[in-house]
């Protein structure tokens, strides 16, 4: 085979046994026997582990005794060895681009049982190799800097961590917390399961670390408004919301607070799931990080109406931290990459209805006794009603909302391990008789079902069984004036009605109710229960589909803590990689316009990795070649035909085609 | 005058005939005419069911036939039971065709044919969701002002196939009552089995059911319990002396939502059928004082009625 | 006196096959699912009266323990109100498996003689075929007679009651067409509806 003005086509086959895997079912002798015939090809090969170092070695030497300019490989998948054999032809003095490979493992060996129709199948394969292989270019792969910061979005453990990592190692960080204060979820728990350390104690000195920390920029209060560029260099646009203080100048004295128009606090502190009350000038909790007050704007009489006395300005008459001029404001950076750790939000217990949360007023959710346990929450640690009494009998309610095909079908992983923390917790502070009620108990975890181990010796009670409602009329008169939990318990094989003071409701983790505005702000992908989808289960589990964007923490997928943390530092460490690699090798099978496109615009929505724009002086499609992945969406929808791409070309398709039918043809 | 199909329903013409009486009256004084399907027969109830759930289908969709061919746009059944079985009907045609082309061949035996295409409302839907509450409200002449209604739903109503309203926790009649004027009892057993047709065939578990419905509402300060069945009403109205006997008197009385509304229209309250209770109801309008204290549910119950020992957990 | 009785269950008392019929019959296919939660008995407002709770019915039908499931007085405790599966979380739908193993029970004839829930079944199937419609007080005193007819002294008050307030009638109420009604039913006599071929004669879904 000969092209015009260019040298005679000379092109190298080589077919893989696989070991068995491949030569079980294909005949790979007679498939380099067919290849030998084919129109081009010089040489022909049946070998036994191509991705061998001989198989690689004997490649090489091939291309220099034999004058190749081309190679094929019949084997796996290139998923696996395409690299191992572009760099092998490399080696051999060809341009890698020069080399093709042709499935013949998954796509012939592995799903066919007749051992006749898979070296037909696996023969056709290899024609259209041979066929599109002639008009191969030499191309080159590119590199692109890689802007050497992270962004990492949210301020609850995962971030933290992420964070933190990333600053040790010395790479600029900016970490974007949507509410006041660092230390999400965690930050409202007392204790952590199953070794009962205090979480406070543990998170703190992390939270602290972060806000001085050289390398870190925090800004709390603020949220990603914008996220534009690619990989290596992402502009993001950061909202800050006024918080009507000016953080470099308040101290958190909180005289503020004490000055505040409103004697006595007022309004629901959501920190403490709104077991207490605050002022609408507040600091979210003691262990606040940044130590900088808040102005809520929902009930600051000032910002409201501009019509208060602002007593609280003149207690901050020294310093001037309040200023209720703040407006919103924006901020860009630029970055090489981001770490997502939005985190979760729990299951809301009203969409339960059958266990009264909202109704009856000692039906707790399990964050909320996370407060009532903590020694500064509203009760300062004890464990009372909102009648002040002291519970005698306590239901603990396992997988609400989880594992329920009316709600979440999945486990939240989660709850079960927190429940028997707070049984614990109740059992040991206030004596109370506590039950467990679950339809499995999950423990796997280092020390997990030791934990478990250990409450069964405390005495507290498990039932297995789901309850079926929480109510508060009675059968009989011990009933009276209980709560009666009603469930069938399952090892027994007895219904049962169980009167208790306190029902605390174990409820499941969900995603953020703005995940899916999240999802496209970093343009992301998301499972079907709605949590960010990574891009594989076991292998890269917190990369995303988007290059440079990696996840951390539960938004992701319930976890616990050491989970968390783990993942955290697997994201921040896959961050690492990309940022002192310093650039990025892209792929050359990128689209590029040809000279006719006439700016129709129908390509741009259609680019799932908005690589495609159009410049103002031509009014022509120009596609940004670090951005685009090849896809080639925008080739196959272009109207005028005038997008082609690396690789894909018109030319490479069509005789591909037509190699693959070329041997039905001949029959 | 808006027209829709009127599937009554066995009982309407025999012990729940107060509440047909109390119907027709309220729905025509808003503009509503229900015009009874021509020779209609028993939906199956729940008994048929368990026979044998082919002809179960066959005998309802006789009625479905009955309503596509006078033409109107829904079909209206009070019944719970026949809300429940047309519903249910329309659900197994829908989703097992060889059940639909054994009742087309049934059907076209006798020249019907069902296209599906009748939907089947509660009149509680219809007031709610079509009239509206504010229509409702206008029309009141004689607000049911202090009186403390329990607002009981049942359980075929709202499960499982109504979808005007929460299966746990509907709150459709709490609100018409409230326009009526009514205070509104809050009632956490509204959707719990009155007993069914138990408390004539196994009366200790039938019976308990209706004890604890009786018992939460007097402990609650009800002073009449509201109902959208006739199978509820019947239980929780004419066992009163068996129940007395075996619990203790738990005694208030029941009617039908239709039976309230009737009477804060300014309808003569024999009109409504409110002479057919066994335990007698009565209500003034205009002799009350305006708003009177509800105890709340997680209050201390009053003394009476006793929730006495030897209950079924007991025995 | 203590009786002593075997209580192990050996594979001979499993009739195979009986779960899968269950669950090929429309509306039951979802009891594949059943996680043994309980949530079912727990709603159940007569499961304090079962020998089996509803879950456990679930179980021994899914494990084909068939002569267990429809001998068991849990299947006519069942009121009907819905309440397990507008709460199952596996979207269940138990009452209408309750119904399917009440008819298997009055197929087969595994009640007590004079047991009033499959007799009022049976009595309500024959008025409502034969009239057309229900007059509810001569049902009632047609279950007595089938039952326990001493039991019709104790209702007089009832009845009285009923009388008075002109709710208690013995005349039949009665559609106009009932040979139509006849024809219908007549016609799906012979019809076995189900995805599974039936596996004995007896599989036939007819009343008698």
């Amino acid at each position: 085979m000969k092209r015009n003005g260019e040298p005679e086509i000379r092109v190298g086959f080589y077919v893989c046994h696989c070991g068995h895997n491949i030569a079980n079912t294909v005949d790979c002798a007679a498939v380099a026997r067919y290849a030998a015939t084919l129109p081009g090809v010089a040489l022909a090969r049946d070998y036994k582990y191509m991705c061998s170092d001989p198989g690689q070695e004997l490649l090489r030497q091939d291309i220099q005794e034999h004058r190749l300019n081309r190679i094929i490989v019949a084997s796996c998948s290139p998923l696996l060895h395409e690299h191992t054999f572009r760099e092998a032809t490399r080696k051999g003095g060809l341009n890698p681009f020069f080399f093709h490979m042709v499935n013949i493992r998954e796509h012939a060996a592995w799903v066919h049982t007749d051992r006749r129709e898979a070296t037909a199948k696996a023969q056709a394969l290899v024609h259209a190799a041979v066929r599109r292989v002639a008009h191969h270019q030499a191309l080159q792969t590119k590199r692109a800097p890689i802007h050497p910061a992270v962004l990492v979005v949210g301020g609850g453990i995962a971030g933290i961590h992420a964070a933190l990592t990333l600053a040790d190692a010395g790479k600029q960080v900016f970490l974007v917390e949507r509410e006041p204060s660092l230390g999400g979820h965690m930050a409202r728990f007392d204790k952590t399961f199953p070794t009962l350390d205090c979480a406070a104690c543990i998170l703190t000195p992390k939270m602290s670390r972060v806000g001085s920390h050289p390398h870190i920029t925090l800004w709390t209060y603020a949220e990603v408004a914008k996220v534009e560029g690619y990989v290596g260099n992402y502009e993001v646009t950061v909202r800050h919301k006024p918080r009507y203080v000016d953080a470099s100048r308040c101290v958190g004295c909180q005289d503020c607070i004490k000055a505040c128009i409103y004697k006595e606090p007022k309004f629901p502190d959501t920190f403490n799931a709104g077991l207490s009350k605050r002022k609408p000038v507040y600091l979210p909790f003691p262990q606040a990080t940044p130590q900088v007050v808040v102005i809520d704007p929902e009930t600051c009489i000032q910002v409201k109406t501009g019509k208060c006395k602002q007593t609280c300005l003149e207690a901050c008459v020294d310093r001037r931290a309040i200023d209720f001029t703040q407006r919103e404001t924006l901020e860009r950076v630029t970055v090489g990459a981001i770490i997502v750790a939005t985190g979760f939000k729990t299951f809301d217990a009203s969409r339960a209805p059958a266990y009264g949360y909202g109704v009856y007023p000692n039906v707790y959710t399990a964050l909320e006794v996370e407060r009532l346990v903590n020694a500064s929450g509203p009760t300062g640690g004890a464990i009372v009603l909102r009648d002040g009494r002291q519970p005698e009998r306590v239901g603990i309610i396992h997988c609400v909302g989880s594992r329920d095909e009316k709600t979440n079908r999945w486990c939240s992983r989660v709850c079960c391990m927190y429940a028997l923390k707070l049984a614990h917790l109740i059992k040991e502070r206030t004596g109370a008789e506590v039950f467990n009620f679950y339809i499995d108990l999950r423990t796997p975890g280092k020390g997990y079902d030791e934990f478990y181990g250990q409450l069964l010796e405390e005495g507290v009670q498990f039932i297995r069984g789901r309850v079926g409602e929480v109510t508060d009329w009675a059968f009989m008169p011990e009933e009276e004036g209980h709560l009666v939990i009603r469930v069938e318990d399952t090892l027994a094989g007895y219904v049962r009605r169980i009167p208790v003071d306190m029902v605390v409701l174990a409820v499941g983790l969900e995603p953020q109710a703005d995940a899916q505005a999240v999802r496209r702000l970093f343009n992301m992908s998301c499972g079907g229960e709605g949590f960010f989808l990574e891009r594989h289960p076991k292998l890269a589990p917190v990369n995303t589909f988007t290059e440079g964007v990696f996840l951390a923490g539960c938004c992701q997928g319930p976890k616990d803590i050491p989970d968390t943390v783990a993942q955290a530092g697997a994201a921040a460490a896959e961050a690492l990689v990309l940022l002192d690699r310093g650039y990025l090798e892209q792929e050359p099978n990128t689209a590029f316009v040809l000279e006719d496109c006439s700016g129709c615009k129908s390509c741009l929505p259609l680019c799932p990795y908005r690589a495609i724009t159009i410049a103002p002086e031509t009014e022509r499609a120009v596609i940004n070649e670090a951005l685009c992945k090849g896809c080639g969406t925008c080739v196959a929808s272009c109207p005028s035909g005038s997008i082609g791409q690396n690789l894909f070309t018109d030319q490479e398709l069509f005789s591909e085609i037509e190699g693959l039918l070329a041997p039905a043809a001949a029959t | 005058m808006t027209t829709f199909a009127y599937y009554p329903g066995c009982s309407l013409k025999g012990t729940g005939r107060a509440y047909e009486e109390s119907l027709l009256p309220v729905l025509a004084a808003l503009g509503i005419k229900l015009e009874e399907l021509a020779d209609w027969n028993c939906c199956g109830a729940t008994a048929y069911m368990a026979v044998d759930e082919v002809k179960a289908c066959v005998m309802a969709s006789r009625n479905l036939a009955l309503a596509e061919q006078l033409g109107h746009r829904e079909l209206v059944t009070p019944c719970s039971a026949c809300y429940l079985v047309l519903n249910k009907t329309k659900q197994y045609l829908g989703e097992s065709r060889a059940v639909a082309q054994v009742v087309q061949r049934a059907l076209g035996l006798v020249g019907l044919s069902y296209q599906g295409n009748v939907p089947v409302r509660h009149p509680l839907d219809l007031l709610v969701n079509v009239v509206g509450l504010p229509a409702i409200k206008e029309r009141v002449r004689d607000p049911l002002t202090g009186l403390k209604v329990v607002p009981y739903y049942g359980c075929q109503l709202v499960r499982p196939y109504a979808t005007f309203d929460d299966q746990d926790r509907p709150t459709s009649m709490d609100r018409l009552l409230g326009v009526l004027g009514a205070t509104v009892v809050p009632y956490p057993l509204k959707t719990r089995c009155c007993g069914g047709s138990l408390t004539g065939t196994l009366p200790e578990p039938g019976l308990h059911c209706a004890y604890i419905l009786l018992k939460e509402a007097v402990k609650r300060g009800a002073e009449v319990i509201a109902t959208v069945c006739p199978l509820c009403q019947f239980n929780l109205d004419a066992y009163h002396h068996k129940i007395a006997a075996k619990w203790g008197p738990v005694r208030v009385p029941t009617v039908y939502f239709t039976q309230l509304m009737g009477l804060a229209f300014g309808l003569p309250a024999r009109q409504l059928g409110l002479h057919r209770g066994l335990v007698p109801f009565a209500f003034e309008a205009g002799a009350r004082r305006p708003e009177r204290e509800v105890v709340p549910p997680d209050r201390p119950p009053p003394a009476t009625p006793a929730c006495r020992a030897g209950g079924p957990l007991a025995s | 006196m203590i009786e002593i009785k075997r209580t192990i269950k050996y594979e001979t008392d499993r009739v195979k096959g009986f779960g899968r019929e269950v669950m090929s019959v429309p509306g039951c296919e979802q009891l594949e699912q059943c996680i043994q939660c309980g949530t079912c008995s727990g709603v159940c407002p007569l499961s304090i009266y079962m020998d089996h709770s509803p879950r456990q019915v679930m179980a021994l039908t899914r494990s084909d323990f068939k002569r267990e499931v429809l001998s068991s007085v849990t299947i006519w405790l069942c009121a009907s109100c819905y309440a397990c599966a507008a709460e199952c979380p596996r979207h269940i739908r138990i009452t209408d498996i309750m119904y399917e193993l009440k008819q298997r029970a009055i197929q087969e004839g595994v009640y007590p003689r004079r047991f009033p829930i499959p007799v009022l079944a049976r009595e309500f199937t024959r008025m409502a075929q034969h009239w057309g419609r229900i007059t509810e007080s001569l049902l009632v005193l047609r279950l007595l007679w089938r039952t326990n007819w001493l039991e019709a002294f104790g209702m007089w008050r009832l009845g009285l009651g009923l009388w008075r307030t002109g709710r208690f009638s013995l005349r039949h109420e009665s559609i106009r067409q009932r040979a139509d009604l006849t024809r219908m039913m007549a016609s799906v006599d012979d019809v076995v509806i189900g995805a599974l071929p039936p596996p004995a004669a007896n599989h036939r879904r007819g009343a008698r």
